[in-house]
């Protein structure tokens, strides 16, 4: 017996992993690219400095990876062991871009990865060089492998339902590898992971340069990082992803609730800078207008609406009544009492099929489904607003004051006085958590504002659990999080220690630690900054 | 689309095949390696030897147990769902293990403190040691029958219990699994190292081989003489929409020995099964051993026994024990012709090129690695 309590366990569970999972990618994506660049000038001008950034930022990014592949690997396992009839419902579609990702992408990447670590004195530089690139690459192509999965369940086109085989089957390949949502969100998250990459050289040369440690070598990390960091962040945010919002039903319902948009406005509509939203009652009860921009964000024209939840709401009540009748036929289907007739009419309305299943919640035969039930359904299909709506603002929030942080980093990194500021390096210090409170409200916005579908318009998260019982999940959840909790702890412990040393942790006998010994004086360190000086 | 349905649930049967065993061959030597950690090093710098002969090539081993898992998922979506929730507590646990394995290699060498390293040492121990064991008894489950039903809209309900997976037969086949692994990995440190390190994985290769022929010959005499195997006694064609409810199947007993009879040339599987592991005692045995061939030959018997477990269920996949005519097979559990026309198209493009590469990376890292390399190299090595 599949029990509420079992679902939100589930999700809570796939969400608490989910999110831990992906404290760690973002850097990697950022991290593999950011190192592949600083390589290449290494090659490019022979400046043994480039290869020590190499190395020690490879080192911080190696404690980072380790932690990576550890919980990558329950993501995969979890749609099997908790979300078995999703498994099965939807495996057919979903299962092949997995499958691929680990054949054409994730297989370079760790390849590779060990190659990066251990091959610097076994490969030509050249070599090593294609090697980092190659690392980076299976990086990047691991993310559209699963964004194409992701945006697969955010708007599931390319596949079909099957009665015979009871689940989606994959029609058009090529439709799900180009899935609009997909495409967006691989930009705009890989574009999210190199601003975190970016933000975290930054912020830590930023560290090294207030203290007066190692200039030279945080100079130039800070240089790499503010371009880079720039370039991202300008993507991020004219990529964002709400592009995306305008392929299917849950995405607009996604969009609606993000901008607590209740009711359908004239265009352009406007947009909400703060609001209340009850959502008892359908409303905001209190609100804070920009005229015409959320018709501009969202639909970039004049001329176009941006339905609100309560229209939305109404369409989808009308689309769980077709839904239920899909049902029905269904059943007769599977039973084999159905004729030719049945048929037909199945095939024209069974995209409505997944409404249809928002009723088992309510009552497993569906088609005695009452009035009061199906008014519950529909209003099942409104995620929960406020917290879309806040949790989104916060990510736009802190994407625009990195986007300030990397443009005044990057302005005086190219007038050269950046070393000066030291307003500028602390705000570039403390600016570090950015990136990453940004990335995991984006995930919930775009995972919670999903909600109730598990694969949008058809198939609700609740049936997509295995049969389990509360204790298992409450016993592994415990587990998770005791593992995961002392993880971090160890994986922040070195990390930190590892970016106090700086380049002194790779014993080349240049940086700081090494020339003036703890405590010791510092004139050494001022020599060799004076001395790079010029070069910069 | 070049094959029939027919065909491509049998490519797939035979490709999930290959991909297990290359996560054996591969990934089983690094498992081996940590099982024998504390054995064949017995100071800080002898153990990270033994890592370090692993150290490159680990993380993309380990993508051959992520591509097989992803593959099941792939080809046999209910498959993947049935297992893995059937498995539940014995799939969390090999989580939990091999969570020491990333962390453990990279994060041991970090510290000089002696306990931190030891603890690390007893992680990559258990990930060494708890996986293959899991993977066994699951496989010994599979030979048993799981106990699982579909409703009319196939959804799974399981009614096994973690500790009811502790079958004596499922425990004995952990321990070929073990042996197995461990084998593989004391014939990769044959290879990889000199001196004590040598010394000692040969010995360990001894008795991991002889283990192996032990309890893998108990097991097929087990599974011969005690185990209640599963024949199809009416089902619909070999290239129809898969359905897992409609054929049926009775308990029987021997039928897991069926094959060996119809098709009498698979009896190459556990013969090689066997060979492979008297290879590797005998060489063993020798004072000078040849790395490359005992390498071989665990590697020829990890082959064999993988398939003699795949021949052994054919067509079953996943027998159930509950409802025997619920037991998914590779014709009812497979993904639609599409997808697996597909993913073959992927495969057979991509898996060649991995292997270049990964041959490519093996032959730039060869060599022997002593505890002088450690020495040497002390902040730039796990």
């Amino acid at each position: 017996m599949i029990t509420d309590e079992i679902v939100d366990l589930s999700r809570l569970q796939f969400a608490l992993t989910a999110l831990y999972h992906f404290l760690f990618v973002p850097l990697t994506l950022g991290m593999t690219f950011m190192l592949a660049i600083m390589e290449s000038v290494y090659v490019m001008t022979g400046k043994q400095i480039y290869k020590d950034m190499v190395k020690f930022w490879g080192k911080l990014f190696g404690i980072n990876f380790a932690l990576g592949v550890t919980t990558g690997l329950t993501m995969e396992f979890q749609f099997g062991t908790n979300w078995a009839y999703y498994a099965h419902y939807v495996g057919d579609v979903f299962g092949a871009p997995l499958a691929i990702e680990g054949l054409m992408a994730f297989f370079l990447e760790s390849t590779f990865v060990g190659l990066f670590f251990f091959g610097w004195e076994r490969l030509s530089k050249v070599q090593h060089l294609t090697v980092t690139w190659l690392m980076a690459l299976g990086t990047n192509l691991s993310a559209l492998w699963i964004l194409i999965a992701n945006g697969w369940m955010q708007n599931p086109i390319g596949a079909e339902f099957s009665y015979e085989t009871m689940r989606m089957e994959m029609v058009d390949f090529g439709a799900v590898l180009f899935n609009p949502v997909a495409q967006v969100k691989f930009v705009h998250t890989v574009a999210a992971g190199y601003v975190t990459g970016a933000m975290f050289v930054l912020s830590i040369s930023a560290w090294y340069l207030l203290k007066g440690r190692d200039i030279g070598f945080a100079k130039r990390s800070f240089a790499v990082a503010a371009g880079f960091g720039m370039a991202s962040i300008l993507s991020v945010i004219l990529l964002g992803d709400e592009s995306g919002y305008e392929a299917g039903d849950v995405q607009k319902m996604k969009l609606a609730a993000i901008e607590a948009e209740w009711e359908t406005h004239p265009p352009p509509a406007g947009f909400n800078l703060v609001a209340l939203p009850d959502q008892a009652k359908g409303e905001n009860s209190f609100e804070i207008k920009i005229p015409y921009a959320l018709g501009l964000i969202a639909t970039r024209s004049l001329t176009e609406e941006v339905k609100g939840i309560n229209e939305l709401v109404a369409d989808n009540e009308q689309r769980i009544r077709n839904g239920m009748q899909a049902y029905g036929l269904f059943l007769k289907l599977r039973q084999g009492t159905a004729t030719a007739a049945d048929r037909d009419s199945f095939d024209k309305i069974k995209q409505d099929l997944g409404y249809g299943l928002l009723l088992k919640r309510y009552t497993p035969n569906v088609v005695d489904a009452t009035e009061t039930q199906i008014q519950q359904a529909a209003q099942d299909t409104v995620p929960h607003v406020a917290a879309l709506f806040w949790v989104f603002r916060l990510m736009v929030a802190a994407g625009f004051a990195m986007l300030l942080v990397f443009t005044l980093a990057f302005y005086y990194t190219a007038k050269r006085t950046v070393f000066k500021k030291k307003w500028l390096l602390r705000l570039a210090f403390f600016s570090l958590p950015l990136p990453w409170i940004a990335v995991e409200s984006g995930w919930f916005v775009a995972e919670f504002g999903r909600q109730p579908w598990a694969i949008g318009e058809v198939l609700p998260t609740f049936l997509g659990t295995s049969t389990l019982t509360e204790w298992d999940l409450i016993g592994s959840i415990f587990g998770f999080v005791l593992f995961y909790t002392l993880l971090l702890i160890i994986e922040m412990y070195l990390m930190i220690k590892f970016a106090r040393q700086g380049p002194s942790s790779l014993h080349t006998g240049n940086y700081y630690f090494e020339q003036t010994g703890r405590g010791g004086t510092h004139t050494a360190d001022a020599v060799y900054a004076d001395k790079i000086k010029d070069q910069i | 689309m070049l094959f029939d349905y027919e065909t491509l649930k049998l490519i797939w049967w035979l490709l999930v095949g290959v991909l297990f065993i290359g996560f054996a061959l591969t990934d089983g030597f690094d498992m081996g390696v940590g099982a024998l950690l504390r054995y064949v090093g017995k100071t800080d710098e002898e153990r990270r030897v033994a890592i370090n002969t692993i150290a490159p090539h680990w993380d993309g081993n380990q993508v051959w147990l992520i591509l097989a898992a992803g593959a099941i998922f792939a080809a046999w979506p209910i498959t993947f769902g049935a297992s893995f929730s059937s498995f539940y507590w014995a799939l969390v646990l090999t989580l939990f293990s091999l969570f020491f394995r990333p962390v453990g290699f990279d994060y041991r060498s970090k510290l000089a403190n002696p306990k931190w390293r030891n603890a690390w040492d007893w992680g990559l121990v258990a990930a060494g040691v708890i996986p293959p064991l899991v993977f066994g008894i699951a496989f010994g489950n599979l030979l048993l029958g799981v106990a699982f039903e579909f409703d009319e809209f196939l959804r799974i309900s399981t009614h096994g219990s973690f500790f009811g997976l502790f079958h004596p037969f499922a425990i004995l086949v952990g321990l070929v699994s073990l042996s197995m692994f461990t084998m593989q990995g004391a014939s990769y440190l044959m290879l990889r190292t000199d001196d004590v390190i040598y010394a000692r994985a040969r010995k360990a290769a001894y008795w991991a081989a002889a283990s192996v022929l032990i309890t893998f010959a108990l097991a097929g005499i087990w599974l011969w003489l005690g185990v209640t195997g599963y024949a199809i006694t009416q089902m619909p064609a070999t290239d129809a929409l898969p359905n897992p409810l409609a054929k049926t199947v009775v308990p029987m007993d021997g039928a897991w020995l069926a094959n060996y009879r119809t098709y009498p040339l698979t009896i190459i599987a556990p013969v090689a099964g066997f060979l492979g592991a008297f290879g590797v005692l005998i060489l063993a045995k020798r004072d000078k051993a040849h790395p490359v061939a005992s390498f071989l030959y665990s590697s020829l018997s990890l082959i064999g026994i993988i398939m003699t477990a795949g021949v052994s269920l054919f067509p079953f996949i996943m027998p159930s024990k509950l409802n025997p005519s619920h037991s998914l097979t590779i014709w009812d559990s497979a993904s639609s012709h599409l997808t697996l026309n597909i993913m073959f198209w992927a495969a057979l493009i991509f898996v060649p090129i991995i292997l270049i590469y990964t041959l490519w990376c093996y032959k730039q890292m060869w060599g022997t690695v002593t505890v002088k390399f450690i020495q040497d190299n002390e902040h730039n090595v796990y």
